[in-house]
């Protein structure tokens, strides 16, 4: 994965009245992590879903391997990974369930894999409840199992710490640090910092 | 933890596009069992209406044979509307929609698979209780198979029909009634021709030249409505 690039050049957005985006620029490679910061309401989210695609900038393009991304936006969807403060998760389904078919979207995956992932993120007692049962903290831990299990170059997080424990921050922290060792790139957006594992992020501070 | 994890996170093929669309009406259904309060409503307003005709109108058969075409088809039209709003809400809201739209598959496919539920879960059951809402009506029961058929492939239509107003409403706060807005005036001709196929099984004709018609409109709604659903979809999420 090491010879992916992500080049964001005069992003430019607008929502209503607001200019949430001006002119954001930055380029990454396989291995850097870019740490998104900023005050409630100054554009962290929307940043995160116009670079994935769902919104459409006024002005600006995002480059992907050195294509216009536009152009093939399937091919650079099947790249990445966005995680969002929710995560999508089904209420009437067990996490087990939610995982086998929210990933099983995308890719192939065995029983084992899934096992494997859950019992990572320590779900491996409750992974057969109903999610709707399941805390705030253990539905995050469900979505970065989801997140581990998808194998992409790009990760896409907005608060990927939110309602975990010190040992979930932990996990988040080992989780990117995995990500960015074998090549790939994580852009995440945080209001406390990122884990210890990841200290060595670039910072991009958005103004309210 | 488990130690091997890393190492056992490094394979996994793309899924096909068959295959996610499979997945997603397998989640559809499967969510659908585990809330039957959602399911039972449409089917309950379905049979209600249609059993309460004869006590409002008369108990006159000719009178209620007259009317049952109309009657079933209108129950038919409104029931499969009480399920469109559900349709792609829930999705909308826990953010199935988002992942569907960056998960590099289709979104036409998943949307293709998420109307075929809806279809599976509300109009192949109208199909099949509109029996007991024909005999309510006084319908002869050589009529009944004429009836099933035409209701099935009539809801085919209404379903496909229905997503695209459910896609194009997403986001709004009480849509209900934007929805109806939107899809009734375009499932006219489902009802008139879906009414035309009823009314000729009642009188023992063949009703091939109007069944022909409603999958036609089915056809025309396989092709264009997932498309249209999905673009709606993606201006949604923006």
């Amino acid at each position: 994965m090491l010879d992916q690039t992500l080049e964001v050049e005069n992003l430019h957005l607008w929502r209503g009245e607001r200019h949430v985006l001006r002119g954001v620029r930055f380029t990454l490679q396989g291995g850097d992590c870019l740490e998104v910061t900023g005050a409630n309401g100054s554009g962290k989210t929307s940043l995160l879903r116009t670079l994935c695609g769902l919104i459409y900038p006024e002005e600006g393009r995002v480059v992907w391997n050195g294509e216009n991304v536009r152009r093939d936006l399937p091919a650079f969807h099947a790249a990445l990974a966005y995680l969002g403060h929710e995560p999508p998760l089904k209420s009437d389904l067990s996490a087990r369930e939610n995982l086998r078919y929210w990933i099983g979207v995308r890719r192939r995956i065995s029983a084992a894999e899934l096992d494997a992932a859950l019992l990572r993120v320590g779900a491996g007692s409750w992974c057969d409840r109903l999610v709707r049962t399941l805390s705030a903290g253990q539905r995050r831990r469900v979505a970065l199992a989801g997140l581990a299990l998808l194998i992409v170059p790009l990760w896409l997080l907005d608060e990927p710490s939110t309602n975990l424990d010190s040992e979930g921050q932990e996990l988040v922290g080992t989780l990117l640090a995995e990500q960015l060792a074998r090549g790939g790139m994580v852009i995440a957006a945080v209001h406390q910092g990122l884990p210890a594992a990841v200290r060595a992020a670039r910072r991009l501070e958005l103004a309210a | 933890m488990v130690p091997g994890f890393a190492a056992t996170a490094t394979t996994g093929a793309a899924a096909s596009a068959l295959e996610a669309a499979r997945l997603a009406l397998l989640r559809d259904l499967r969510l659908a069992f585990r809330k039957r309060g959602q399911l039972v409503q449409p089917l309950a307003f379905f049979v209600l209406v249609t059993m309460l005709f004869p006590l409002a109108v008369s108990p006159e058969l000719s009178r209620l044979r007259e009317l049952a075409p109309g009657v079933l088809w209108v129950a038919a039209l409104l029931a499969s509307q009480l399920a469109l709003e559900f349709l792609f809400r829930d999705d909308a809201y826990d953010g199935t929609l988002e992942q569907y739209a960056l998960s590099g598959q289709p979104l036409t496919g998943l949307m293709f698979a998420k109307t075929t539920a809806h279809w599976l879960l509300t109009g192949l059951p109208l199909a099949l209780v509109a029996p007991l809402a024909g005999l309510s009506l006084g319908v002869p029961a050589a009529a009944i198979p004429g009836i099933i058929i035409s209701v099935a492939v009539g809801s085919v239509a209404l379903s496909l029909i229905g997503s695209i107003g459910a896609a194009l409403t997403l986001g709004m706060k009480r849509s209900g009634a934007l929805l109806a807005l939107l899809t009734l005036p375009l499932s006219l001709p489902v009802l008139i021709f879906g009414a035309r196929a009823t009314q000729l099984a009642i009188n023992g004709a063949s009703l091939l030249a109007p069944l022909e018609l409603l999958g036609a409109l089915a056809v025309l709604g396989v092709t264009l409505a997932p498309l249209a659903a999905a673009a709606a979809v993606r201006i949604s999420l923006e």
